[in-house]
């Protein structure tokens, strides 16, 4: 379908350079803030690098105030970091104009507050704003996409429905839709399964490793779900208390040792049969 | 899923234009003097074809008072309904409105300020007439600027501190205002009473008209070239931002085109409640909250109240006048009370 050629088209020249390429580089980012300007300023990240391709799914995880969100806030542009740099296909984020860091960079926050909801498909077509002028009327091009990205989360169904009359995890399927329409070459994700069932969660990250595959996005998710990490990402990385304890694939990091000292609680670390880590927590810890 | 096209907002424009101008023939025909409808037809168009000696005196009478009246009434009712429309946008917040904020206590401050000064400059004609909208504009920036760090905690935007900022700016510029009047030379307190409440009785002289008209068309085009925009900045600022927003410049110019428009208003009818705060959502229940209808839309329905809440004004007691903005605040408080309580709940 045409409308999905272009990320796939700008995914081809991306894999044209070089594939060995990365397409998403974060070099020794830190950041500091100060609570007043009296104190000194404090840092929430310190120096963090690591490296992703197209396709591929890196998860930040951490404890609470490990300096996740700054980190992935830092990647999207939207914060200047103390030190280092954030390149995308070669282009420092932070200094992309808003509407193309529109087109390279969709994030999926927290929560959408909707202060007047509006219909499914009009949310997804949020998602084109950067591909026009200020005042935009969309075209048939739009909302061919608006509809595929609906389609690629299995939504198709809600596209009359008011986003105040679904459930948590039909909304969220529908704001990860707004992200495709986007047609990004990074999707950044901010614990976007905080307000969902368990099934939810599956199911969005099923969805995630499936997009990332098929349309080449690279995807970077922030989430507390160790065992969804475990199951679906390529590369993990470990953030405490502001430190970059660990970058790698998941078996690697999920270390019992180590994930019990980041989480404060004993933990087993298992094997399944595909190589994938599992963490259970051991009851009765104290 | 039907997008809008340029065709259905023309078309949806062009019903409300309708509405406003039944509104306006029968703002015309009622008042103090009774007119047929059939003679003010007749006269309009004889005033038109350039035939304006021809008209009887009652009729020149209402083409020359009334008529100047209800086209101010449009002006004034489509601009604090299309600020309203931007405030909401901008902080977020359905209950924002140029009047609740202060804004219009601001720009009343500067317009009076204004007064207070020109005779003491010598100015010409020209610049005399484009100062106190310049005074009620920059009043009207002051005070949105106040309000919005009044509003500010932690970098963010508290709907309830930002409401109870404007509500405590009001009452201290209306303060000042009633402090300011009597130092006015020409005051009188029947006036000063009625110019605090919002009313149209002066009508604008030709230069201070052309300001208006300028002004009123160069913020509503800049404000309508964001609706998009605005459309996401309802979503947050971060949301918006992602989503290709310069967040920053539209915050500016919608926040400095808005002030303008309050503070044109302001400068010519004193502050005016509710109407930026009911039509837009009396709107946004029709049309939805897409702005490239609803700014329209807040346009046509704010002239559509103010030229009818100054025909009710103009009528009900005869021959006694009602300031509109007391029409407009006996209809806009019980409507704000009850948004605010369905809000909460």
């Amino acid at each position: 379908m045409s409308a999905t050629a272009n990320p796939a088209a700008r995914g081809a020249t991306d894999r044209g350079r070089n594939s060995g390429d990365p397409r998403l580089s974060v070099e020794q980012v830190s950041y500091a803030h100060a609570p007043n300007p009296q104190q000194a300023p404090v840092f929430t990240l310190e120096a963090t690098s690591f490296q992703a391709r197209a396709g591929e799914v890196v998860a930040i995880l951490g404890p609470n105030a490990s300096g996740k969100s700054t980190l992935l806030q830092i990647i999207s542009g939207a914060l200047q970091p103390l030190s280092g740099r954030v390149l995308l296909n070669g282009f420092v984020t932070r200094d992309l104009e808003p509407r193309t860091r529109g087109q390279r960079i969709a994030m999926v926050l927290q929560e959408s507050q909707l202060l007047f909801p509006s219909k499914a498909w009009e949310f997804v077509m949020q998602g084109r704003h950067p591909y026009g002028k200020s005042l935009r009327f969309e075209s048939r091009d739009d909302l061919a996409i608006a509809k595929n990205a609906l389609a690629q989360v299995g939504a198709e169904h809600l596209a009359e429905r008011r986003m105040d009359q679904i459930s948590g995890g039909e909304k969220q399927r529908v704001i990860l839709a707004r992200a495709l329409a986007q047609q990004p070459l990074l999707l950044l994700l901010d614990e976007p399964t905080l307000h969902l069932d368990i099934g939810a969660q599956v199911d969005l990250l099923d969805n995630l490793r499936r997009l990332a595959a098929a349309n080449r996005y690279t995807v970077v998710i922030v989430t507390h779900e160790l065992n969804l990490v475990g199951e679906y990402a390529d590369q993990v990385v470990l953030l405490q208390r502001g430190k970059c304890l660990r970058v790698g694939p998941p078996a690697s990091v999920y270390q019992r040792d180590l994930l019990e000292q980041v989480f404060q609680t004993q933990l087993t670390v298992e094997y399944g049969p595909n190589g994938r880590p599992r963490v259970s927590i051991v009851a009765g810890t104290p | 899923m039907r997008p809008l096209t340029v065709g259905k907002l023309l078309m949806q424009s062009a019903i409300l234009a309708g509405v406003l101008f039944c509104v306006m023939v029968v703002a015309l025909k009622f008042g103090a003097i009774h007119v047929s409808l059939y003679g003010l037809g007749r006269d309009l168009l004889r005033v038109l074809l350039g035939k304006s000696t021809d008209i009887s005196s009652e009729y020149s009478l209402i083409l020359n008072l009334r008529l100047p009246r209800i086209l101010l009434g449009v002006f004034v009712g489509a601009s604090l309904s299309v600020a309203g429309t931007s405030f909401q946008a901008l902080l977020r917040n359905p209950l924002a409105d140029p009047y609740v904020l202060g804004v219009s206590s601001g720009a009343a401050v500067g317009s009076i300020l204004a007064l207070l000064v020109e005779p003491r400059l010598a100015l010409s004609p020209e610049i005399a007439a484009v100062f106190t909208p310049f005074g009620a504009f920059l009043g009207a920036v002051v005070a949105i600027t106040a309000v919005y760090f009044l509003g500010r905690r932690e970098g963010r935007i508290d709907s309830t501190t930002l409401l109870l900022g404007g509500v405590i700016t009001a009452s201290l510029l209306s303060a000042l205002i009633t402090l300011l009047l009597t130092m006015l030379p020409s005051s009188n307190f029947r006036g000063m009473a009625y110019w605090l409440m919002g009313e149209l009785s002066a009508v604008p002289s030709a230069p201070l008209a052309w300001v208006l008209r300028t002004g009123f068309l160069i913020a509503a085009i800049v404000i309508y070239m964001t609706a998009s925009d605005l459309n996401l900045l309802l979503s947050g600022e971060k949301e918006a931002m992602h989503l290709g927003v310069d967040v920053r410049r539209v915050r500016l110019v919608v926040y400095i085109a808005a002030s303008a428009l309050t503070g044109l208003a302001v400068s010519v009818s004193g502050s005016i409640g509710y109407v930026g705060l009911l039509v837009p959502h009396v709107m946004r229940m029709i049309y939805g909250p897409d702005h490239r209808v609803l700014l329209p839309a807040a346009a046509f329905g704010g002239a559509i109240a103010v030229v009818f809440a100054d025909t009710i004004a103009r009528t009900i007691a005869v021959p006694a006048e009602l300031p509109v903005g007391a029409v407009t605040a006996i209809f806009g408080a019980p409507l704000f009370i009850y948004l605010l309580r369905r809000r909460l709940a």
